[in-house]
């Protein structure tokens, strides 16, 4: 049988140092890492659970920004007032992911660490071949059932989509992630597949996600976060876009804008090219919709995902043009 | 072991609005079952705890086609706590058993682990183990090597073939080809259905234990009895000595009314190391353990004349079934019936794939059906630029247009009427694309829908206790359909009994027999099997009253007696009036007990062996003058995002006719179940295949897709029936599988009108709407 061991941190330090071993992994809510697990994807030695260490639920929001504890549950800041209020996307991103079930339990820092919904990637036992379980196995899913995989970010090593909502929403407000003292912008801790998609995050081992931060901004006030999927609830996103806009001083000429796209790269996708575009123009359905083309510059698609191309740019127009209409 | 009680007192009564009493048949009483299911004191075929236990795991084949090579077990049987590594070598040899007819089987042995591989995910080995998780732990160790060969994936597959005709399945009058091509109004299309899987909530398994040569199974199940003689086939042991124990089911959909090559594993394991042996499918596992609704194809052409009357229907269908196993899915069953037509052909394939044997699920073969016919009638309606629901009403079939029998009842015309009032369709705007909100383009659809009445001999036993109190045991099942409560309902009316006083007890074998869950036939068959034993055991109630001497009425010299409310009076109340249990006492009685079937008289042993266990003798839903079936028609609004392809059901209206409702807001719950599940159907529910290694990729909840509450907007529902007394004892048709039939083509017809887009592959995702 496999065995493993459990260990319940009692200090911060102390889960980043038994983290540090060989073997062990951080447990939050775990609702990845037992569902992983199960699937034989997921073999710790050691499981580090840090569900009881005090004050990393916490979440405090001001007019410079939020900072929300790593064990915060997804839930809890989903629903919390003041985040709803300066950052709707956030809440909004939040209560769209998963389950009421899954967001109870669920952490943000968990949420960050999410892996690909890849059927590759979760069936060990059938699939061999997966770059981002075994480096250089290759890639089960080019060729197979891609329905659900990235048209953007992707390499020859591994299409596999990142699934999580809420990263879709903190890269397009400049978020950092904070590793302890180290910081990082929630873009640069997400890493391309490359030839390495087995390394998913800079985050090095005896790291632990310990907050994030988000910064305060007119833009990330009047923000919204739109999920397009078949299933109305409960269903990871076929295209999502986290907008956040700001006017000038007339109500309708664009001073700031965030755009980025989910359910359809290898990584939370900030996509600039339509913030450039849009930047200084006044907002009109037409010049919104030829802009959005740009999120999905460089996209290749591999068959079954095709639609995916066609869709996001109308989430991202959609989302946009939605936010100007609350102008 | 807990044998199943539930008191209908339990319970919070239903209003009973109707006027009738809620505990009455026709009354709205509460489920009886809820309350322990939802306090979790409602214990589950595996929930049960025995000495001993051990712990059985699948391991199941990576290939779709070929031979197992070598199976190498050294490591999982040198892994902790291992009891037995099962391969086709080492398990214990079965016989082949019959089949659901009862048809005599070869006589060879039966082996449930694969040598030949004929499917991904076959059950090639089995681990036992003290624990589940050393048992799950060594099955990862099993390592079996193969030699795969070239597998059939699907329909489309270019080695799949035409196929095997199923000559019986045709159906054929007037000269189809001709007239259609005579026509001046000519469509013609093909519709696709995917793989979908029942998806129970409960997964599939088993606890076996064998004392000796008696085998207890605590499994869920649709059909103890055809289970138990399956199990008794397999194991040589007469079918007396199989127990099977099923009290609650989690949800089943045709899937849980047969022994399964898993059950045969866990038994030989457990005779096999002499203790009781639990065994549970994974999730994944559930989608290749046993099979799901084939995936279908069928063209229908339909010839008419101008005003839209139909002149000739010309229906080609084609089913997967496996490599070795039979499946039929009846294809052309809806659409020989639905509509008047003088010409008609319907004929179908099946084809070989690679691919567990495909099974029953929530209206086999009408369901597919329905989607193909109630599809192209709306094009037609398109076509000839007539209102979809007069097209159907101009080409209502007065009669059964295959059997050329009268409908026993039909209120299908009452059920388009009053859908369509209620739904207020008449301000519906005719041309596609013409009624939007903002982004959203809305579409309103119709479609009909239809299943037979399948009828079954049944039995039970009631009992009046000392106490006055009533037993009902029958080892007929409730898999939330309501069985539990009806019955009481039917006793409780019939021996002038409170529902309160009524305990119904079900799910096991050693009851009443009882024939299998499945078909929609239960509720027919069961109360009029209690009606039957009730009416028996109050003729003795009264019987004795009258003439025993100890009696109180033994001087009033009465011909009858009635009871009602548990108490016993004369007719015109001017002689004593006793409770039940008084009476019993006076008389010196501990209990009645009448046993009831529907049986015909000079039924012997045999016939009724073959009736409980077997489906062969099912009574043709054509027999003698009529022609029975149960009704419906949905009207549904659908708001499509024009920019996402997303669609979303927004507004159902049902109408339907299931005869008499024993329990109409247990039938309601049931057409509002089948509703919901046909809105998976058409717009999220598909097995996924991996074309290269034959493989179902979406094997789990979070990827195969059904419906959430968010989905799912207010569904009304309306009961259009009458009381049919050609369909059963007490007037009431199919409730269960008709509320399914008919939604998906309503929605995909929506779709039509919201976008102009005519889909006619399941399910409707957005990419084929963008
Ligand atoms: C059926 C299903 C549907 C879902 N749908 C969605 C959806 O629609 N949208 C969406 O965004 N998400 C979805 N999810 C994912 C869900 O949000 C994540 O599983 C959850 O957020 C993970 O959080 P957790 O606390 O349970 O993490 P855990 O499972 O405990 O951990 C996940 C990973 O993160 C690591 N980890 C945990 N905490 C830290 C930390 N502080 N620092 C460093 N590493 C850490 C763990 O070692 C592990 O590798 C879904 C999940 C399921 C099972
Ligand atoms: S896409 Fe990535 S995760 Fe999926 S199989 Fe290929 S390498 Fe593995």
């Amino acid at each position: 049988m496999r065995d493993f061991s459990y260990l319940r941190a009692t200090s911060t330090d102390a889960a980043r140092q038994a983290a540090a071993l060989p073997g062990a992994m951080l447990l939050a809510g775990g609702t990845t890492l037992i569902d992983l697990a199960k699937c034989g994807v997921a073999e710790p030695d050691t499981l580090v659970d840090i569900t009881h260490l005090k004050g990393l639920d916490r979440i405090a929001v001001d007019e410079r920004g939020a900072t929300i504890g790593a064990l915060a549950r997804m839930g809890h800041v989903a629903d919390h007032a003041d985040i709803k209020s300066r950052f709707p996307a956030i809440s909004e991103a939040l209560w769209q992911a998963a389950s009421a079930q899954i967001r109870n339990m669920a952490t943000i820092g968990g949420n960050l660490m999410q892996r690909t919904r890849c059927p590759y990637f979760r069936d060990p036992a059938n699939f061999a071949a997966c770059n981002k379980r075994v480096s250089g196995s290759g890639c089960s899913a080019i060729g197979g059932v891609t329905r659900g995989h990235a048209v953007l970010g992707t390499s020859e090593a591994c299409i596999a989509m990142y699934p999580g909502d809420l990263a879709t929403a903190l890269v397009a407000f400049d978020a950092t992630v904070h590793l302890g003292e180290r910081k990082l912008l929630v873009d640069d801790f997400f890493l391309l597949p490359g030839t390495t998609p087995d390394r998913e995050h800079a985050i090095e081992p005896g790291e632990m996600i310990t907050a994030i931060a988000i910064p305060g901004s007119a833009a990330a006030r009047r923000s919204t976060y739109l999920k397009i999927r078949d299933r109305q609830s409960y269903e990871f996103a076929a295209a999502s876009a986290a907008v956040g806009i700001e006017f000038e001083a007339d109500g309708r000429t664009i001073r700031d804008l965030r755009v980025a796209l989910g359910g359809v790269a290898t990584k939370p996708w900030r996509v600039r090219a339509v913030e450039d575009a849009l930047k200084g123009k006044v907002l009109e359905p037409e010049t919104v919709r030829a802009a959005s083309l740009l999120a999905v510059e460089g996209a290749v698609d591999h068959g079954a995902n095709h639609y995916k191309i066609e869709l996001a740019p109308r989430v991202v127009a959609r989302a946009i043009l939605k936010l100007g209409e609350t102008a | 072991m807990t044998v199943h009680n539930i008191r209908v007192g339990e319970s919070k009564r239903g209003d009973a609005s109707d006027g009738t009493l809620a505990e009455a048949v026709g009354g709205r009483l509460s489920r009886v079952d809820g309350p322990a299911k939802i306090t979790g004191a409602a214990k589950y075929a595996v929930e049960q705890q025995l000495e001993g236990l051990a712990y059985a795991v699948l391991v199941e084949s990576t290939i779709a086609s070929g031979k197992v090579r070598a199976i190498d077990t050294a490591s999982a049987e040198a892994s902790p706590g291992v009891l037995r590594v099962l391969t086709p070598d080492t398990i214990i040899s079965l016989r082949t058993a019959s089949d659901w007819l009862g048809t005599t089987p070869p006589d060879k042995p039966y082996c449930p682990l694969a040598r030949d591989i004929t499917f991904s995910g076959q059950h090639v080995a089995a681990v036992v183990a003290e624990t589940f998780e050393q048992a799950v732990a060594a099955a990862a160790l099993v390592n079996v090597s193969y030699d795969e060969t070239p597998s059939i994936v699907d329909l489309s597959d270019g080695k799949a073939g035409d196929g095997i005709a199923i000559d019986a399945m045709t159906k054929e009058w007037g000269d189809a080809p001709a007239a259609f091509a005579a026509a001046p109004v000519r469509i013609c299309a093909a519709y696709n259905t995917p793989r979908e899987y029942q998806a129970p909530m409960e997964p599939h398994g088993l606890i076996a234990r064998w004392e000796g040569d008696r085998l207890t199974v605590w499994e869920p199940s649709q059909w103890l009895d055809g289970m138990a003689r399956t199990y008794a086939e397999w194991f040589e042991v007469p079918f007396e000595n199989v127990r099977l124990v099923s009290p609650y089911i989690g949800g089943g959909f045709g899937s849980k009314a047969l022994a399964l090559s898993h059950g045969a594993v866990a038994a030989s394991a457990a005779k096999m190391i002499g203790r009781p042996v639990k065994l549970v499918m994974t999730r994944p596992q559930t989608f290749t353990g046993y099979g799901g609704r084939a995936a279908t194809r069928q063209t229908v052409t339909i010839g008419a004349d101008r005003d839209g009357v139909i002149q000739s229907i010309v229906h080609r269908g084609v089913n997967e079934t496996s490599i070795d196993g039979m499946w039929v899915e009846p294809l052309g069953s809806v659409t020989s019936i639905m509509y008047a037509t003088p010409n008609f052909s319907s004929k179908q394939n099946v084809v070989r794939v690679n691919s567990v044997v495909p099974g029953a699920m929530r209206a086999p073969g009408e369901n597919p059906s329905a989607f193909g016919i109630e599809s192209a009638i709306d094009e037609l309606a398109y076509e000839v630029g007539i209102d979809p629901l007069e097209i159907r009403l101009r080409n209502y079939a007065e009669q059964d247009p295959h059997a050329k029998k009268a409908w026993s009842t039909r209120q299908l015309r009452e059920a388009f009427a009053a859908g369509a009032e209620r739904f207020g369709w008449s301000r519906r705007s005719p041309k596609p694309r013409s009624m939007r909100d903002g982004n959203q383009l809305i579409g309103w659809g119709v479609a009909a829908g239809t299943y037979p009445v399948r009828r079954a001999y049944g039995e039970a036993v009631v009992r009046i206790l000392a106490d006055g109190s009533v037993e009902v045991e029958s080892s007929s099942i409730d898999m939330g359909q309501g069985t539990y409560t009806i019955l009481a309902q039917t006793a409780a009316e019939t021996l002038g009994v409170p529902a309160d006083d009524v305990v119904v007890k079900l799910g096991d074998s050693r009851f009443a027999r009882a024939g299998v869950s499945g078909g929609s036939r239960l509720a027919g068959v069961m109360t009029g099997a209690v009606h039957k034993a009730a009416t028996s055991a109050l003729d003795q109630l009264v019987g004795l009253a009258i003439s025993d001497p100890r009696s109180p009425f033994h001087a009033l010299q009465a011909n009858t007696l009635v009871v009602a409310n548990g108490r016993i009076g004369s007719p015109r109340g001017d002689g004593p009036d006793v409770s039940i249990a008084e009476l019993l006492k006076s008389v010196g009685r501990d209990r009645i007990e009448a046993t009831g079937d529907t049986m015909p008289a000079n039924s012997t042993a045999e016939d009724r062996y073959k009736n409980y266990t077997t489906i062969a003798m099912a009574l043709p839903h054509t027999e003698g003058d009529y022609s029975r079936y149960s009704w419906c028609a949905h009207f549904i609004e659908v708001r499509v995002d024009e920019d996402f392809g997303t669609v979303r059901v927004s507004r159902v209206v049902s109408a339907l006719d299931s005869g008499r409702l024993y329990n109409p807001k247990l039938a309601e719950s049931q057409w509002k179940g089948g509703i919901i599940m046909g809105i998976g159907q058409a717009l999220l529910e598909e097995g996924i295949m991996d074309r290269r290694h034959g493989r179902i990729v979406n094997n789990n909840l979070a990827d195969y897709l059904v419906p959430t509450n968010a989905d799912i907007p207010d569904i009304e529902v309306i009961s259009v029936g009458i009381p049919d007394p050609h369909s059963s004892a007490l007037g009431g048709k199919g409730v269960g599988e008709l509320g399914i039939v008919g939604v998906a083509p309503a929605i995909a017809n929506a779709v039509f009108h919201a976008t102009g887009k005519r889909v006619r592959d399941l399910p409707i995702t957005l990419e084929k709407l963008i």
